[in-house]
């Protein structure tokens, strides 16, 4: 894919030049990956809109990714050399590459970047990101009606606010209609460790959770639940990507990145040089968040009502973090009446009421 | 606690403790005749996406044992000639076989990431199975834990108990010598090195088809490396390997199951992540603390090249 496209890019500038630049040559897109693009996950979700944006903007632009990039000093080599290799947008998909991107962006002044996930931008570098706990609240509610056990078990991988919000979201969906409910929280301090997570999930389900969810990203959380449905009425809600054809009958729903339309939106954007710098924070409403397709065992009233609370989500109507919220401690952090605000979900480092795990302090 | 956690607990450190059993023995036998193979991570993974694949196209998990075996032959074949034929330098070989394993694995495994397996149903020993407490952890497990079991005392009794054995061991003490009395050294430890590898490459088998049923990329995570250095903390006694990987498998589900109880306890987490490699070295560390029986165990020629000429 990689190589072809380069060929085809190379292709396609010669001959336009032969042809004395009649029409306008396509703009060259970069991406940077973390992970191998694989078959589930967070790259296979930005992999997915890359070639959705592709194909919608075909003749525009060509693509080129490198994935399995590590975060550090690798991270700048790479995104300079795409910067050099005349990338005129150039996407970077994970938190550790926001210092070396804004390097480099202040070297390619011309070059428009954009960061996932982080919280530094420029002139000509963006951020984006998604309103996962959106979703993330949805789940809970629906594992909050369908627990017999009333405990949901959370594999987590690293103690940040990211995941923290995750969890936080998850346990107030499943609160607002159980009130017997908790959350318990493995932490695995890996972002992939198939063994790990499995493992980690095999004990939550051995300890009474049987509704199981992650934070990680193999897939090992789905197939663990799948393999204990039958014997312990295990479900699962999986995560980054909708990963039923790993838990057939154990996934009831999941929480989904879906990257395409923003990416095609702005680099239109950028094409139109209507671009003026942006922080995009997306969740439902703008389509970057998504619930995985709901299983036919999540009863038909209840799909009904996610349905209504999604709807609801979109206008704005419910916020997963409306207050009051109290922290574990009983300590009030949101005051009835307001939502809680950006900047703080970004700092959460607390557990709500309702995950029984104790917060890991460093 | 009740019964039923403990027997969770004991049968989950069973089943991960079992890999690193598998992959320390096969690399305690290549140490025992004083060839280092750091290739573990890398044979293991590549055993690993051998065993899936064919595993998945034939739907036999037993001819995907076999696969990964060959793999892992297939990768030490590649070590020993490098090292023990062209005389280059062990640790570097194995370095790059682990680099190169690990690289390979992804680059063969791309097809097999969408694709699930279905899990295989462990063999239950009639009658004793259902013992309370230790019945499931002991005879309710995969074919492959009663063979890392077989393993240990086969391992133990060749290497102590046989002729072949001591012949062995005393190529790794002083190749020289064994070389001077008629032993082909560079067969033995030839040998030696493919046995390591099949056992890599059936540990990463264990992996990719039973343990997590699946292969991504990665997936091996370092077991490799925990298996290596298994050997050396456990002073190349059989026996305390298996000591050392329940231990490491152990204190990784049970700090687990403390984080899931759902009681409050404030420890960091990555303080307990932390703690099964703490614990294991510390433990391994004070039952092998006798210096000179770490002399005695710990081959003499580990890890140099063996010139037949010189």
């Amino acid at each position: 894919m990689k190589t072809r496209n380069l060929a085809l890019a190379t292709l396609a500038g010669a001959v336009l030049c032969s042809t004395a630049l009649t029409a306008a040559e396509p703009v060259k897109v970069g991406f940077v990956y973390v992970s191998p693009v694989g078959d589930a996950g967070w790259t296979y979700q930005h992999d997915l809109g890359r070639k959705q944006m592709e194909a919608a903007l075909k003749g525009q632009v060509t693509t080129k990714f490198i994935e399995n990039v590590p975060e550090g000093a690798d991270a700048e080599r790479i995104i300079r050399q795409l910067a050099q290799d005349g990338n005129q947008i150039i996407f970077t998909t994970s938190f550790g590459y926001m210092n070396p991107t804004e390097k480099v962006s202040k070297t390619f002044p011309k070059v428009t970047f954009f960061h996932a996930t982080g919280y530094k931008s420029g002139a000509n570098m963006g951020i984006y990101n998604a309103r996962f706990y959106e979703g993330r609240y949805l789940n809970g509610v629906i594992a909050g009606k369908m627990s017999k056990t009333n405990v949901a078990g959370y594999v987590a991988a690293f103690p940040i606010p990211e995941v923290v919000m995750g969890i936080n979201a998850f346990a107030r969906g499943m609160k607002s209609v159980n009130p017997k409910a908790e959350v318990r929280v493995i932490w695995v301090n890996s972002w992939f460790d198939p063994g790990k997570e499995r493992e980690a999930a095999m004990t939550l389900i051995a300890q009474g959770a049987d509704m199981i969810t992650h934070h990680t990203d193999s897939t090992a959380v789905v197939q663990a639940a799948e393999e204990k449905h039958k014997e312990k009425g295990t479900w699962a809600f999986s995560y980054h990507s909708d990963m039923a054809k790993y838990g057939p009958t154990a996934q009831l729903s999941g929480t989904t990145h879906v990257w395409g339309e923003f990416y095609i939106r702005t680099i239109k954007e950028v094409l139109d040089k209507k671009w003026k710098g942006t922080n995009v924070w997306g969740g439902m409403k703008e389509g970057m968040i998504q619930l995985a397709p709901m299983s036919k065992s999540v009863p038909a009233d209840l799909q009904k009502q996610i349905v209504k609370l999604e709807g609801e989500i979109k206008t704005g109507k419910l916020h997963p973090f409306a207050g009051p919220v109290v922290d574990q401690e009983g300590k009030e952090r949101v005051a009835k009446g307001k939502n809680m605000s950006d900047s703080d979900m970004n700092a959460m480092n607390y557990y709500v009421q309702g995950v029984a795990s104790a917060f890991p302090k460093n | 606690m009740g019964l039923n956690f403990i027997s969770s607990i004991l049968f989950a450190t069973v089943v991960a403790g079992t890999p690193l059993i598998i992959v320390a023995l096969g690399e305690l036998v290549t140490e025992k005749a004083g060839v280092l193979n750091l290739g573990a991570e890398g044979t293991m993974s590549v055993g690993a996406v051998a065993a899936f694949a064919v595993a998945h196209h034939t739907g036999n998990p037993f001819l995907g044992i076999l696969a990964g075996m060959g793999a892992g032959i297939l990768m030490s074949l590649l070590f020993g000639i490098s090292a023990l034929t062209l005389m280059a330098n062990q640790v570097a070989s194995g370095l790059a076989l682990s680099i190169f394993g690990v690289g390979l694995s992804a680059f063969i495994g791309k097809p097999y990431e969408s694709v699930a397996l279905a899990s295989v149903e462990p063999i239950r020993i009639p009658l004793l199975h259902k013992i309370p407490l230790f019945g499931p952890a002991l005879f309710e497990q995969q074919g492959l834990v009663y063979f890392s079991w077989v393993l240990i005392v086969l391992v133990a009794w060749f290497l102590y108990r046989t002729k072949a054995g001591l012949v062995l061991r005393a190529v790794g003490e002083s190749p020289v010598s064994a070389h001077s009395i008629g032993y082909g050294v560079v067969k033995i430890r030839y040998q030696a090195v493919l046995f390591g590898g099949a056992m890599a490459g059936i540990g990463g088998a264990f992996m990719s088809v039973f343990y997590t049923p699946m292969w991504v990329e990665g997936m091996v995570a370092g077991r490799g490396w925990i298996a290596l250095s298994l050997v050396v903390f456990a002073t190349w006694r059989p026996a305390r390997v298996m000591i050392g990987a329940y231990l490491f498998g152990g204190c990784m589900i049970a700090q687990m199951f403390v984080q899931g109880s759902g009681v409050r306890i404030n420890i960091p987490a990555q303080a307990l992540s932390a703690m099964p490699y703490a614990a294991t070295v510390l433990v391994l560390v004070l039952i092998s603390r006798n210096r000179s029986t770490i002399r005695l165990n710990s081959p003499a020629s580990l890890g140099q090249t063996f010139l037949p000429d010189a």
